[in-house]
């Protein structure tokens, strides 16, 4: 029991060093009202920050938060999803003296960030994806994520009026809920254009694997899809690799027209600057921040890349169409009726869940036109 | 037949034609380390070798516009990280596969360095022999779309089982790898033909990288070996150090490789992280199919530290 109660040499050092510091700086530096105001925020991503996509686009987010004054960023690349990133989480707080942490990829959550969640419960923390769940997790941490599937589905319009082969095709990573959306939103897109449209969903199983890209989009195009899409963190291999083979790209994550100029439909793409403006925002007025934060294009953290030269009036009619109807709000791409592609019923007659519905943050299935196995 | 649908016929397609784009870096590397190998010595650095051609041949292509300067710079690159391990393992008590593991690390960590301003642009690709042209089916005509470094490889395999057995430079090689002390007693210095040999090992896997960069999948980012070069270093073992067997297990590796994406293509979706480990469960297959305790390690050269 009493060793609870001893304070090891170097933090008694480091809590009369502050506390001298502070008594010293606040009697007599009128400076030190501008180091109260000043927060350190982290980046961890997990790929490099310029990788043409799902990096880049938090890095550019990021890189918008260094021009606001009094704020300074610390940023690590390349971390993998293992203990490692709690290393990266642990030094961010003590050397850099971070007090908001952005853990960018899927698998950092769990158990990583929650084991730092517990030991700096005075820090904040908050996942990109659809992780965290108020009843299980602690209150220092969040997730934030937007509703992507909805560019995914004007990506699908795009594609459906591009396509003559009538099918389509999407190279995923893994069947996570958000990349089954990002599918499922696709497909529908295309066949609110043509219901005869059919998608080939290839997973490769890993974020980042440059060669078995190129292999997947390879054989979807000699399987005679079109339209290519991808949910990987890099998209740029299939990108090049599709408009190669001559195919039609609707981007993601970020805008990848200047690598396929001719080829390139359109792109969701990811606006994390309005929401990581937003987290810092209530972090420097000293208010709670949110632990559950979704947007989609309404809101600005999504946005689609400028339609390409390829895509014909019709299409661009639709989509302006398509996409002024989700500003509005209440857009669902999930309606039913609606099978998966086992034949089960996914959403009955009338049934119909809003980009926000948070039953789609659970997905499990791919729909009735997809071609693929979520396993 | 519809020309866009080829259906089943898309999967030995497919392994066809990953066999041709996605061996040939393993064809390079496996020869360049089956050289160094046979002189006695093992590098593992060729992995981070590896990396370090494809930023080299990729950065050097954007800035001269020219495929042909990237490549060859890539080979300079890698003769240069070759011939600093020949260098440094010729010290007495210098580990050579400790120092392999350091240039790995190191030569990733410069290239990932070095590459950073390379990762947006777009650099030239390597051309293509088109050997499709007999068929009107475009699926056919881009899986014959070979790249010339592949054929280069596969005349570089047969040149080197050739040469191994019927030159004086093979001989040379060979009789350094096999024992220093011989070597010793003929006059020759098994340092400097083990310097020279790992020099072109690792040029040969700066090749290797170049074609990763500038041909297939073709553009530089930090993951795109994926730890290929590793994988070539084991397939020399399992080629038992011989180039033909470099050769065939690099199009096997390949091959495989492709049947995963391949069979989701056509619709087998079921328990594809299976048919992605094939590769492996195939070198498994031939490894155990082919040992035999009374000739483990035939062809092994004997100054190998793994066998001494």
């Amino acid at each position: 029991m009493t060793e609870r109660f001893m304070l090891s040499r170097r933090d008694l050092l480091k809590t009369s060093a502050a506390g001298a510091a502070l008594g010293l700086a606040s009697a007599s530096f009128p400076i030190s009202r501008a180091f109260a105001a000043a927060v350190t925020v982290g980046f961890i991503y997990v790929g490099p920050k310029d990788d043409y996509g799902y990096n880049q686009a938090h890095a550019e987010g990021a890189a918008t938060l260094k021009a606001i004054e009094g704020i300074s960023v610390v940023e690590e690349e390349n971390v993998p999803e293992t203990v490692d990133v709690q290393k990266t989480m642990e030094s961010m707080i003590n050397l850099d003296g971070a007090s908001l942490i952005f853990p960018t990829s899927f698998g950092y959550f769990d158990p990583h960030m929650l084991a730092m969640c517990e030991k700096f419960p005075d820090m904040q923390f908050r996942h990109c994806g659809g992780m965290w769940n108020k009843d299980k997790h602690p209150m220092n941490a969040g997730s934030y994520f937007g509703y992507i599937g909805m560019g995914q589905y004007l990506n699908g319009v795009a594609a459906g009026h591009a396509t003559k082969t009538k099918k389509i095709g999407f190279v995923a990573a893994k069947p996570i809920p958000q990349v089954l959306l990002n599918i499922n939103s696709f497909l529908l897109g295309a066949r609110s254009v043509d219901p005869a449209i059919t998608c080939q969903v290839i997973f490769t199983g890993e974020w980042s694997l440059a060669v078995k890209e190129a292999e997947a989009t390879n054989a979807l195009v000699d399987q005679g899809a079109d339209v290519i899409t991808c949910h990987v963190d890099s998209p740029k291999v299939v990108v090049e690799t599709a408009a190669g083979r001559g195919a039609f790209i609707c981007g993601y994550h970020a805008n990848q027209s200047p690598l396929a100029p001719e080829k390139y439909l359109t792109g969701a793409e990811w606006n994390w600057a309005k929401v990581y403006k937003m987290f810092v925002d209530d972090l420097v007025a000293g208010k709670p921040m949110p632990n559950f934060t979704r947007g989609g294009l309404a809101d600005g953290f999504v946005k689609m890349s400028p339609l390409g030269p390829a895509v014909s009036e019709a299409a661009r009619a639709q989509f302006d169409g398509t996409l002024a109807e989700m500003m509005k709000g209440g857009f669902s791409v999930i309606k039913g009726p609606l099978k998966n592609n086992k034949g089960d019923v996914v959403a009955t007659e009338g049934q119909t869940f809003v980009e926000a519905a948070i039953e789609l943050e659970s997905m499990d299935y791919l729909v009735e036109g997809v071609v693929g196995s979520t396993a | 037949m519809d020309a866009t649908e080829i259906g089943l016929w898309g999967v030995p397609l497919a392994v066809l034609g990953g066999a041709i784009r996605v061996s040939t870096p393993f064809i390079f590397v496996s020869l360049g380390e089956a050289i160094t190998e046979r002189s006695g010595r093992i590098n593992l650095g060729l992995e981070g070798t590896l990396v370090f051609g494809a930023m080299t041949a990729y950065a050097v292509a954007v800035m001269t516009g020219s495929p042909w300067l990237g490549l060859l710079a890539a080979a300079a690159a890698g003769l240069c990280f070759g011939l600093f391990h020949g260098w440094i393992c010729k010290f007495r008590g210098v580990n050579d596969i400790a120092i392999g593991i350091a240039l790995m690390l190191f030569g990733s960590g410069l290239a990932f360095f070095f590459g950073k301003p390379f990762i947006r642009p777009s650099a030239p690709d390597l051309p293509a022999i088109p050997f499709g042209g007999w068929s009107d089916i475009p699926q056919v005509q881009a899986a014959l779309n070979v790249n010339v470094l592949f054929l280069i490889g596969a005349a570089l395999a047969v040149f080197l089982w050739w040469a191994f057995r019927n030159t004086r430079a093979g001989l040379i090689l060979r009789v350094v790898g096999d024992s220093s002390d011989a070597a010793r007693a003929m006059g020759l210095n098994p340092n400097t033909v083990r310097l020279i040999a790992t020099g072109i090992g690792g040029a040969l896997a700066g090749i290797g990288g170049a074609y990763l960069s500038l041909y297939y999948p073709g553009s530089w980012t930090e993951g795109i070996s994926s730890g290929q070069g590793l994988m070539a270093v084991a397939l020399v073992i399992f080629a038992r150090w011989n180039p033909l067997g470099c050769f065939a297990a690099a199009l096997l590796f390949g091959g495989a490789g492709a049947l995963g994406p391949a069979l989701q293509s056509v619709g087998v979706t079921q328990g594809y992280y299976l048919f992605y480990a094939a590769p492996y469960i195939l070198t498994l297959v031939i490894m155990i199919a082919t040992s035999s305790p009374s000739r483990s390690l035939a062809g092994a050269p004997g100054e190998l530290s793994i066998t001494k």
